[in-house]
């Protein structure tokens, strides 16, 4: 029997009405009492289901509404505890109950760890050993894949960065200690420490805070919808809101404004820059130029750029298109019912590598082949994974979590006035931590490190 | 054509530093054994630098001890200065380091062995070890001597295949002009172990009368008593200085100049060197902006003139030895007496042995030392004493002595090695341990001390002072746990400190947590009623005062544990499981890992991978039950 609790999200990505989190091992149902209001898990009979909140234990408030199974073992799948959390569908919902329930002391499962866990404790006979063996493989391949897709060059590049000023602080620490006479270097101090700690430190809480990735896990991919008036933009957002009706965040009591702005393509979230943000971009090229309306469009993850089929290109909408060229872009050409005015392959030219695609928003044509887009620019044209996605990301958000702890045990330490050659303990943690997001946590660094930066002899 | 020479139960052939501690400690165990050394006036010989110990190997000549050593003994006996290092380090990376007479050494570790019941020793060279049907039979010599034995340990050194170079110069040889061994190397090859080729070097000795030392700094040992065995009761207070200088660009000028005609940047040289103990080729090379470099000079010891050139180890042809010496203060005249030379020899892929050194293809056969890739002597001692203890273990079918990463320095190594290997020549840092404030100087024998008794590796009445010194450990912190200190009681010691006055009363361990605070502190105010050693005393601070640290990591290594004691079958068979990646599949093969902790530790095994060796594993523990 394993000892520790872990959890996942064990249903496929946000497009159904309800997800699943699910939580197996010895605390399921502690961890999940303390989350719930409603009846006392503990004492809730096994195999029943019960109505209730999610109460986030950070802010006190409310984060899901749910309902909660409760398994004891061993008469469930992995012959362990397990406690299933129904929360409304949809990437931003789940997610979240996730990250609570990850905050409130689960593991986050490996890939296939559920089914691994149900053939240890002998709940899935032999002959199934094999298909549990290929489970783990498929799932972790796919889990590194899309982890790997999903991991922003740009975010990769940083956390490559501070483990390489990490590693440089714990290579000066050793050759202190392990060359004690080496008199080439300065000893590490306790000030230089802290100095780096508190770099670090900075540097991932803000990572934490505004990594692309994180910010779309929790606030949905920043999308603004723009063109010249009367091209079909409010249509768009119609025709986006309507066809996709899990709307996720539902908090009682607030108004229909902010719930439109979250809304659900085939899981990804979007949230559609406010919807008088759209009313403010109807002139937006005429009113403040192109070059800062490309400032404005910066803040946008994602830009829905819309052209009548029925009108001439303008100077404007080429100069635009030009300056958005590095961003990721979809031109929907819409009004494929009217005659043709524009130039169509000059705006395909214009676009590059970017996705063209026409609509007739009006007779609803053109939505699926605008939503496949959306995927595609988000996934990379890579999403049968599912779960995965979204798993990866809740994992480094988790280790950045992580990392951050273990900074700031060392900075306790340091205050404690603890040697440095124990505070390293926490800082090579910290280390390690960061390694696993990036895939690299080999030990032979820090050994590499010392010699390619010290001249050590003796 | 041989003749029957006599049967043991375990013979080692070579007496270096690896040798004689597996010669004692197989003798130990109650093994009848032969020590074979080319010559036996060079027993544990020092060819390289006049010291033992320093960081993280300082600790392994401790372990070393706790576990009936001689290293530690001999070196208190024999050394001409020691200091304890990074003294105003945290706990766990202080480390003893002493400067060796090299001659009283061997003499004494020669008067140790030769003293050492059950242990023969003989000079002899051997010329193939006598094998048949995987499972090692004896050894025989180049005079036809054959010796029977079912275990054979080799510790063998920088000996196969050795070459030494100097400049354009290079001949077979020894460390020292000793006779190298080349039917042993070709012999192990033959029998499928695989080697590799490393290369190491050593500086130049000089003539102290013709140093001029005024031109040098003064390194002095410490006045401070210090020792590294736990037996040791009388220490050497006549201490002799070493001595500190510098390179310079002259002398960077001069070895720039004549870098060509290096054995090392020729191309003559075809091993792998360490990379922490470079040459001074490397050194000016590598990072050529750095305007000097340290040079020590350290004796060989009390009654020799010879000192021992610190940095400059280089396999320059002499001449240019001669032209650097004078570019060097305090060496301007320096007269060289033997020159600095680099020594490539074979060594064995220690990924082709099992955790007790023995190798994995032929059974009773076990190999220690630098022979397995390591460097330093202490890291040789630490192999030898290993084997020597599992080689009487499988003579004698007695228990075996696997140390595991939390143990001991000497765990990480071994560890380290046949797990993931070398690519050079390895030497153990502080930063291999990853429970490096579980490993340290102070609780070596805390640590290991009962494990060596277990075996018989420790005398009776050593073993009741251990005793003694753990319990009363334990009852001063039990004290201290529950002493309540007033404040008023405390404030004078705490002021003196440098510490924030207290408010209200305070249990005796919070205080020592304290930063400013230390054990002497409630000494002062509250003396146990028992006369503690300052060991004891040490310990109690120690453990109190990094609780914390300790507790966490005592909780890894519980984790850790766990996964070393899922054991794989010997029987596995890795193509059989679908789901592993090529690569780990591969190394697993290679490696053949004993448990599933050290599966996880072998370079390019993933956590999937593990995982499903676990279920695999799994698979057939119910397989067999199902079975029977």
């Amino acid at each position: 029997m394993e000892t520790d609790t872990i959890t996942a999200i064990s249903t496929p990505m946000g497009e159904g009405a309800i997800a699943i989190v699910r939580l197996s091992g010895p605390e399921a149902v502690a961890i999940s009492a303390n989350l719930f209001q409603g009846k006392n898990l503990n004492e809730v009979d096994s195999h029943t289901m019960h109505y209730g909140k999610i109460i986030d234990p950070e802010t006190k408030e409310m984060a899901e509404e749910v309902m909660v199974s409760v398994m004891r073992a061993p008469k469930t799948f992995t012959r362990e505890d397990i406690v299933e959390i129904n929360c409304h569908g949809g990437l931003v919902s789940v997610n979240r109950l996730l990250e609570i329930v990850l905050a409130s002391g689960a593991r986050l499962a490996e890939p296939g760890e559920f089914t691994k866990r149900a053939f240890m404790n002998g709940r899935i006979d032999l002959s199934q050993a094999e298909a549990v063996m290929d489970l783990i493989r498929a799932k972790t391949d796919r889990a590194m894949n899309v982890a790997l897709k999903q991991m922003d060059g740009r975010l990769s590049r940083l956390i490559q960065d501070l483990r390489q000023k990490l590693l440089e602080t714990l290579a000066h620490v050793e050759v202190n200690i392990d060359y004690p006479e080496y008199d080439d270097v300065e000893e590490m101090s306790h000030d230089m420490m802290e100095q780096k700690t508190k770099e670090v430190h900075e540097e991932v809480t803000r990572i934490l805070d505004t990594a692309r990735q994180g910010k779309i896990l929790r606030e949905g991919l920043g999308t603004a919808i723009i063109g010249r008036p009367n091209v079909g933009k409010s249509s768009l957002m119609n025709a986006l809101v309507h066809e996709n009706k899990a709307i996720v965040t539902e908090v009682p009591g607030t108004t229909r404004d902010v719930i439109e702005e979250y809304v659900n393509v085939r899981g990804v979230p979007l949230r559609l820059i406010d919807t008088a943000g759209i009313r403010e971009t109807e002139d937006i090229v005429e009113r403040i130029g192109v070059e800062r309306s490309r400032q404005v469009l910066k803040e946008a993850d994602l830009i829905l750029f819309v052209l009548n089929y029925g009108e001439e290109l303008t100077d404007e909408d080429e100069q635009l298109l030009e300056a958005i060229s590095d961003m990721n872009v979809i031109t929907i050409v819409n009004k494929m019912d009217l005659e043709q005015k524009l130039d169509i392959d000059r705006v395909k030219q214009l676009a590059g590598d970017h996705p063209v695609v026409t609509t007739a928003l009006i007779r609803e044509e053109g939505i699926d082949q605008l939503e496949n887009a959306i995927s595609d620019t988000f996934f990379e044209g890579d999403l049968d994974a599912g779960d995965m996605t979204y798993v990866s990301n809740v994992r480094h958000v988790q280790l950045l979590k992580q990392a951050k702890e273990s900074l700031e045990d060392a900075q306790n330490g340091m205050a404690m006035g603890v040697p440095l050659d124990v505070v390293q303990i926490d800082v090579t943690r910290t280390w390690e931590i960061l390694g696993e997001i990036v895939g690299d946590t080999v030990n032979e660094s820090l050994i590499d490190q010392l010699f390619s930066q010290f001249c050590l002899g003796k | 054509m041989t003749y029957d020479a006599g049967h043991y139960d375990v013979i080692v052939i070579g007496a270096g530093h690896a040798g004689v501690e597996a010669g004692l400690a197989a003798a130990r165990r109650g093994a009848k054994t032969l020590m074979l050394s080319l010559n036996l006036d060079l027993v544990a010989f020092m060819p390289c630098n006049p010291s033992i110990g320093g960081p993280a190997k300082g600790i392994v000549v401790r372990e070393v001890d706790a576990l009936g050593g001689a290293m530690g003994k001999v070196i208190d006996k024999t050394h001409i200065q020691m200091r304890l290092l990074n003294t105003r380090k945290g706990p766990a990376v202080r480390a003893l380091r002493a400067q060796a007479d090299k001659p009283l050494y061997i003499k004494e570790m020669k008067r140790v062995l030769e003293s050492q019941d059950n242990l023969t020793m003989k000079q002899g060279m051997v010329e193939k070890v006598i094998v048949e049907d995987d499972q090692v039979k004896g050894v025989i010599t180049e005079t036809k001597a054959a010796f029977y034995a079912p275990t054979v340990v080799v510790t063998t050194g920088t000996f196969m295949r050795g070459r030494v170079l100097i400049g354009d110069l290079s001949y077979e040889s020894g460390p020292n002009n000793q006779r190298s061994t080349v039917s042993l190397s070709e012999q192990l090859e033959e029998m499928g172990i695989e080697m590799v080729r490393f290369k190491t070097g050593t500086p130049m000795r000089v003539n102290s009368k013709t140093v001029d030392y005024s031109k040098t700094e003064i390194q002095p040992g410490e006045e401070e008593p210090r020792s590294f065995s736990y037996e040791t009761t009388e220490f050497i207070t006549d201490q002799i200085p070493c001595w500190l200088t510098y390179t310079n660009e002259h002398t960077h000028k001069v070895i720039d100049d004549n870098l060509g005609l290096s054995a090392m940047y020729s191309g003559a040289v075809k091993g792998t060197g360490p990379r922490y103990c470079p040459s001074i080729e490397d050194k000016i090379v590598r990072f050529n902006d750095k305007p000097r470099h340290q040079v020590f000079l350290e004796p060989e010891g009390r009654d020799t003139e010879e000192v021992y050139v610190q940095g400059l180890s280089t396999s320059l042809p002499e001449y240019v030895q001669n032209e650097m010496m004078r570019t060097v203060p305090g060496l301007e005249n320096a007269e060289i007496m033997r020159a600095g030379y680099a020594i490539e020899y074979d060594s064995v892929v220690p990924t082709q042995l099992w955790p007790t050194l023995e190798t994995k293809q032929i059974s009773g056969l076990f190999t220690a030392g630098q022979l397995n890739g390591t460097s330093g002597y202490e890291e040789a001692a630490g192999q030898g004493l290993m084997a020597g203890i599992n080689a009487a273990a499988k003579a004698l079918d007695l228990e075996t002595l696997v140390l595991d990463r939390s143990q001991g320095y000497i765990g990480v190594m071994i560890d380290d090695l046949v797990t993931k290997g070398t690519s050079e020549p390895y030497r153990l840092l502080t930063s291999r341990a990853e429970f490096r404030l579980m490993l340290r100087h102070d609780n070596a024998d805390l640590r290991l001390t009962e494990i060596g008794y277990q075996l018989g590796l420790i005398p009776e009445e050593r073993y009741e002072r251990f005793q003694e010194k753990k319990r009363q450990i334990e009852v001063e912190k039990k004290r201290l746990n529950k002493l309540v200190l007033k404040a008023d009681e405390v404030q004078a010691v705490i002021e003196e400190a440098g510490g924030s006055p207290l408010k209200d009363a305070l249990h005796a361990v919070d205080l020592l947590k304290r930063p400013e605070m230390k054990y002497e502190h409630i000494d002062r105010v509250s003396p146990s009623e028992e006369n503690l050693s300052d060991d004891v005393k040490e310990q109690v601070e120690i453990q109190i005062k990094y609780a914390g640290y300790i507790k966490k990591a005592l909780e890894q290594i519980d984790r850790m544990k766990k996964m070393d004691s899922k054991k794989i079958p010997d029987n596995i068979d890795y193509d059989a499981i679908n789901g592993l990646a090529t690569e780990a599949r591969d190394r697993l093969k290679n490696v053949r890992p004993l448990s599933v902790g050290q599966a996880s530790r072998v370079s390019g095994v993933n956590p999937a991978d593990v995982s499903i060796l676990l279920v695999y594993i799994e698979q057939g523990n119910v397989a067999r039950v199902s079975g029977e």
